[in-house]
């Protein structure tokens, strides 16, 4: 049988994941997908949590953090264009102007 | 209980074989005529243009920020088409209010020309 | 399902968003405007930026002492934020005062600079007045991306493409934090609403000690820390506020770190004041780490905006003291105290935006010999408003450090209340450190290409005001704080 503590379990692993790609990454796009990744397994959390408790908030909180994340996507996409412009490069690796 | 995996077991071991067969079968068999277009990558009957590395232009990057934004909003329409008749005339008003507010959005982005494609 | 239905149309309550909404409507009024108007066209948009303020704090102000709350208490418009929305108007305002003349100098379209700021205040204030996850999460957010904007809003300069991208990799990051908090302390007590969290973990004691639990509020703990900087997640505070455009350095270091504070000190003391004795103990730590940290490493820098930026994660430090102290006179300090670091950082940082040419910041120490001299009037503002950063008295800052500190003795932590003030006394060092630089080095420049504009000059003057009107009556807005706090 599946249960919640299945669900809560793939969604700390996803969100350990995205955490250690953050990390370890150089490419500022990939680490904006592993972002991504993150965001998204505390959706999981949240529906799975709501399923469990038999109450609407945790879904409704789901809306917010998924339009968030796409504002938040095209606002990061945007810096990227103009810092790739400006420098050819998105490997954070070269983002070294400003001590990192 | 094992038994009832026979059927899915026995279809799997079908489908093998004829994948395998049919490779090996019309290697064995079929005639070969090699030519550069045929062996490419991505031979679908047409000469390659350029590598799939070439950069894209940055059109393509604002036209999809854009859908990303716009499309998402949707979500919010959602819930309000399931409950609209019971939330009456205040959720149609707040409905007008939000679409609103994404049209300013739109005629902003219009207006910036950030939709042309020239 | 009816009645929910009922329930929640009668629960919302305009008035509770007011200010909000006038903000959001003149920013966005502005973004049309700014589209349909040809380019160039300045000065009008500072105007109407600046009545979008005004009619704000006249909406904010009108409200005090008299609550909202809306939304099925998902909002909450009462002193607390009101207090804290004033901050924020009042860092805004000064930010674009300062700021007309900078970007034109430094010769970009202003276009969506100003709705930005607004954008960036309405989020803030929704900060300062959720009481649900929910829209402390929204406001957040909102505040956040405008402000990723703002940061990399000179966009053929490398060192802004470099701030904005950094902040937001970061900022972006910090927000899963915070949203995983969310998630499992929602899993833990089944509810978003802070006040129905803090019910339920009083009426539950073992939930206290639940792994779930005490994750959760690390992690939500964690998402605000960074936002308001303080060690050890501040590492991207110097370089962002090091490649951002001046005025919205300014900005950030003043209006969104108060919001930072507003809706951290609410969720601490709505959800887990069970959980006071715990939680206080940790942010001794972090306050006495983050006071050290911002001030020992200030002391090696030789670009001012650095250094500053090194001061604002210092400052941070001090605030969190008033935490630490969670007591009426600690609370009050905070909100106090961020009134003040609004007043005192802008003004120097208005001054910095004067001294630079197009394109050449003028930042370092070096660039500001004999800048006092040559500059006397501009020379004195800046000295005052470094004075009241140290926290010499009369002014701001020494009022403003003496309550905070006041209130740690009063909880009984004179530990961290002298570490406090040493950590004062080393300040003094590299704020002093301008000043000698300003008026006992031979002045290797005319400054002749400083223009004085007017708004600027209403900009420094408001500063000062401030400065002088906290530091000499500090008892006025104290008292306004105390009935702001819960």
């Amino acid at each position: 049988m599946i249960s919640v503590y299945h669900y809560m379990t793939i969604a700390a692993i996803l969100f350990a994941m995205g955490t250690y790609g953050v990390l370890t990454r150089k490419n500022a796009i990939v680490i904006f997908m592993c972002i991504e990744l993150m965001l998204n397994s505390v959706n999981l959390t949240f529906i799975a949590l709501s399923r469990h408790l038999n109450n609407m908030d945790g879904q409704i909180f789901v809306f917010f953090v998924m339009t968030v994340a796409a504002a938040e996507a095209a606002v990061g996409l945007a810096l990227m264009i103009s810092f790739f412009r400006n420098r050819e490069s998105i490997d954070v690796e070269e983002i070294d102007l400003l001590k990192w | 209980m094992l038994d009832n995996y026979l059927p899915i077991f026995t279809l799997i071991l079908i489908a093998v074989c004829f994948a395998i067969g049919s490779t090996v079968f019309s290697g064995l068999i079929g005639q070969k005529k090699p030519s550069e277009v045929k062996l490419a990558p991505y031979e679908c009957g047409m000469p390659l243009v350029g590598t799939a590395r070439e950069r894209f232009s940055v059109k393509f990057y604002i036209i999809a920020m854009l859908f990303i934004v716009f499309d998402i909003e949707v979500v919010f329409m959602y819930p309000w088409a399931v409950m609209f008749k019971r939330l009456g005339m205040f959720g149609f008003v707040e409905m007008g209010v939000f679409i609103l507010i994404l049209l300013v959005g739109y005629i902003y982005v219009w207006k910036k020309g950030a939709l042309e494609w020239e | 399902m009816e009645n929910l239905v009922q329930t929640a149309l009668n629960n919302v309550n305009m008035w509770a968003i007011m200010p909000s909404i006038i903000l959001v409507c003149f920013a966005m009024g502005l973004l049309l405007i700014n589209a349909f108007l040809p380019r160039g066209a300045t000065k009008p948009a500072m105007w109407i930026s600046l009545i979008g303020l005004a009619v704000t704090a006249f909406s904010v102000i009108s409200g005090w002492g008299s609550p909202q709350y809306g939304f099925s208490d998902a909002v909450a418009l009462d002193n607390f934020a009101t207090f804290f929305n004033v901050t924020f108007l009042i860092a805004a305002a000064m930010t674009i005062l300062m700021s007309d003349d900078y970007i034109r100098r430094e010769g970009y379209p202003i276009g969506e600079y100003y709705p930005l700021i607004l954008f960036t205040t309405a989020g803030a204030m929704w900060m300062a007045s959720g009481t649900d996850m929910m829209t402390i999460f929204l406001g957040l957010e909102v505040m956040s991306i405008s402000l990723y904007v703002l940061a990399g809003f000179f966009r053929g300069d490398v060192r802004s493409n470099e701030a904005g991208l950094k902040y937001f990799l970061l900022g972006a990051f910090s927000t899963g934090f915070l949203l995983y908090g969310i998630a499992l302390i929602y899993g833990v007590t089944g509810s978003t609403r802070l006040s129905e969290i803090g019910v339920f973990l009083n009426a539950h004691p073992s939930l206290l000690s639940n792994p779930m639990t005490l994750a959760g509020i690390m992690l939500l703990s964690i998402g605000f820390l960074f936002k308001i900087a303080a060690a050890p997640f501040h590492m991207w505070t110097p370089d962002v506020y090091e490649g951002a455009p001046t005025p919205i350095t300014a900005f950030m270091s003043a209006g969104p770190k108060a919001a930072a504070f507003a809706a951290f000190l609410r969720i601490m003391e709505y959800c887990f004041f069970s959980l006071k004795p715990e939680w206080t103990a940790v942010l001794w730590a972090l306050a006495v780490l983050t006071m050290i940290i911002g001030n020992v490493i200030a002391i090696s820098q030789t670009n001012v905006k650095r250094m500053l930026a090194y001061s604002s994660i210092a400052h941070a430090g001090y605030a969190l003291v008033g935490m630490v102290a969670a007591n009426e006179i600690g609370y009050s300090a905070i909100l106090f105290y961020m009134l003040a670091y609004t007043f005192m950082n802008i003004g120097a940082f208005a001054i910095l935006v004067l001294a630079g040419k197009k394109g050449e910041e003028n930042l370092t120490l070096e660039g500001l010999s004999g800048f006092g001299y040559k500059r006397p009037l501009l020379g004195v503002a800046f000295t005052i408003c470094l004075f009241s950063l140290m926290g010499i008295p009369p002014t701001a800052g020494f009022a403003g450090k003496f309550y905070i500190f006041a209130g740690a003795v009063k909880a009984g932590y004179i530990w961290l209340a002298i570490i406090g003030v040493l950590n004062s006394a080393v300040s003094l060092y590299y704020y002093l450190r301008v000043m000698v630089y300003m008026y006992f080095r031979e002045a290797e420049e005319d400054y002749s290409w400083v223009k004085v504009p007017v708004s600027v000059v209403v900009s420094i003057v408001i500063a000062l005001v401030g400065i002088f009107y906290l530091g000499i009556i500090p008892g006025a807005v104290m008292d306004l704080a105390r009935l702001a706090i819960f």
